[in-house]
């Protein structure tokens, strides 16, 4: 009775191996799964967060809506943001005389210092992509890119000027700077 | 570090030096792991074995410490919200959530309903992309290659899923304190809805894959039995200890959010060996399928983030307050207090890989070498949120 009932089991154990195998057949014939990946990109990149980058106003796309007011810099947990601001530019005579006799009449000088930042630094080697700058900026002047192939030799790497970056992109969207672009590059 | 009873002199660190002092006559010592700093888990054991088989076994643990109980220290409560995706890789969800919900209980702040739906659905589907995780390592531990690709192939599924609101695939920083970062788009739902189904005709394919395979079984099979006594004493949690028998779910004995609203199983086993815990696990996906899906059918419209939200510079109330969530390794405690300053006074996290593993050493006496690495693959121990 043993013995059959022995036989039953081995029996049915190595079944349990040829179930197994119909399913790794089933799935050798279908097509391919995976994606060839540096040669063919992967769909699914658009709702990556990648670095951050500044948002450009609705009248100059290339000129940022920051008003560097320091919120990011002050929300982020890891301090990855300083945001340099602009120094007031130097007055002419004329100005100067302008403000010296606004100041006599009492009356407030409107600074005309413009508000966009001169740098935006921005340590990408710190950040944790959480998203609190993003949340608490006033203006709403930053967002995640869907820059994912970002790459680099050195921590200098991720350094980023985003004013700069922004600059950047003005130039590659001109067609009369286009020609510079190569060279450039290669160059960095 | 590998030494002989009979030898003078041990090679190895204080652990191993210490370890040693114990050891029988004509015992050998040998380290396990860690290979190399970089790996995903440095978990280092070491075992005094007799032959094959494990006389002690001792895990060595604080190789991945990152201090993120200090950190708290020295940031404002929304700014901690990006340490919870790093404490645990793969059910950081749950992390997200231990963590806002306990700030939430302390200020007394109501979360939108959308919200709490939308919290469940992510936790959730996190869940099953860690049950997916473990899996496909166990295997790995067990020397069988091929399912991993299968859980892998399902697991990126979740986590495009789970990339669109949340922008990221592993280290989700997503609930805010109040709500969540972002609402799930009509696409992101629809793919919510495609993918139910598709993993309900995965499961009974993994079964018949691997779950009936004479191999594992006989590799699993009475492996490890953990008496009931043996998890309560260690404080197990999670798969590990309703592998012995235990309802013990967070989600249903100290309900939170919307669960008690929710239809679900609490899977248990009473088999308490390592094939116990293995399905439990799969029974799990089953039902956190069930749980998005109901949560799917109920979630109602509106905001995802309460109005007025916490920024970064809002200080936490003074006061002192324990929340858990059921994460997919065990129940995930914060203790939170605070003294009403900037910075949180102290948050304490209590991981369940800690407690699950600490019963290992207890567990592995007298097994095979190899059982022993079968019991701690079967414990889903993540070594991040051991360490923290
Ligand atoms: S990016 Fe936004 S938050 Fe940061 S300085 Fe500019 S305006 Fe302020
Ligand atoms: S995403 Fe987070 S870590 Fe990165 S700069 Fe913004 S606040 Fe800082």
């Amino acid at each position: 009775m043993n013995a059959i009932k022995q036989a039953f089991r081995t029996v049915s154990d190595l079944w349990s191996l040829m179930v197994g195998l119909r399913v790794t057949g089933k799935y050798f014939v279908e097509p391919q799964r995976t994606v060839r990946y540096p040669w063919k990109a992967v769909s699914t990149v658009g709702t990556f967060k990648g670095h951050l980058e500044l948002v450009g106003g609705t009248k100059d796309p290339f000129k940022p809506r920051c008003i560097s007011c320091g919120m990011c810099a002050i929300s982020c947990p890891s301090g990855c943001i300083t945001v340099v601001k602009r120094k007031p530019p130097k007055p002419t005579p004329e100005e100067e005389k302008a403000v010296a006799e606004a100041k006599t009449r009492g009356e407030k000088v409107k600074d005309q210092t413009p508000k966009d930042p001169e740098k935006f630094l921005y340590d990408f080697s710190l950040c944790s992509l959480c998203g609190t700058c993003m949340e608490n900026c006033p203006t709403g002047s930053l967002r995640f890119s869907h820059n994912v192939y970002v790459a680099g030799y050195s921590r200098n790497d991720f350094q980023y000027d985003l004013v700069l970056q922004l600059r950047e992109a003005e130039a590659q969207a001109k067609p009369a700077r286009r020609e510079a672009r190569p060279a450039a590059e290669s160059e960095a | 570090m590998t030494r002989n009873a009979d030898m003078e002199q041990v090679a190895g660190d204080f652990y191993a030096e210490n370890f040693a002092k114990d050891a029988s006559e004509g015992s050998l010592i040998l380290n396990l792991g860690p290979q190399h700093p970089s790996t995903h888990g440095v978990l280092r054991v070491l075992v005094e074995l007799d032959g094959e088989y494990v006389l002690r076994a001792e895990p060595v643990i604080g190789y991945l410490h990152r201090m993120h109980e200090k950190m708290a220290e020295v940031k404002t409560a929304a700014q901690y919200i990006p340490n919870m995706g790093r404490v645990d890789y793969g059910h950081a969800i749950a992390w997200n959530w231990a963590f806002v919900g306990a700030v939430e209980r302390l200020a007394g702040i109501e979360v939108p309903p959308r919200a709490e739906y939308v919290r469940v659905i992510t936790c959730e589907l996190n869940r099953i992309a860690s049950h997916l995780l473990w899996w496909g390592a166990y295997l790995l531990d067990l020397g069988a290659f091929t399912p991993i690709m299968y859980a892998f192939d399902d697991r990126e599924k979740i986590l495009d899923i789970l990339q669109s609101p949340t922008g990221a695939r592993l280290t989700f920083s997503y609930f805010r304190i109040g709500g969540v970062a972002r609402d799930l788009d009509e696409d992101c739902v629809k793919a919510i809805r495609e993918f139910i189904p598709w993993m309900r005709s995965r499961l009974p394919m993994y079964k018949e894959f691997v779950s009936d395979n004479i191999i594992l079984r006989r590799r699993i099979e009475g492996v490890g039995v953990f008496e009931p006594d043996l998890c309560r004493r260690y404080g197990a949690t999670g798969p590990v200890s309703r592998g012995s028998g235990l309802a013990y779910d967070v989600r249903r004995d100290e309900p939170y959010s919307v669960y008690p609203k929710l239809d679900f199983v609490v899977p248990t086993s009473d088999l308490m060996d390592a094939r116990g815990r293995y399905d439990v696990r799969m029974e799990e996906m089953a039902q956190s399928l069930n749980i998005i899906e109901s949560c799917l059918d109920q979630m109602p419209e509106g905001d995802t983030l309460v109005k007025g939200a916490p920024k970064p510079s809002w200080k936490v109330p003074k006061g002192e307050t324990y929340f858990a969530v059921e994460g997919g390794r065990g129940k995930i405690g914060v203790h939170l207090v605070s003294d009403g300053g900037k910075n949180m006074y102290r948050v304490k996290l209590r991981s369940p890989s800690y407690s699950n593993l600490s019963l290992f050493a207890e567990a592995s006496r007298g097994t095979l070498l190899a059982d022993a690495v079968a019991i701690l693959g079967s414990l889903d121990l993540i070594i991040p949120e051991i360490d923290r």
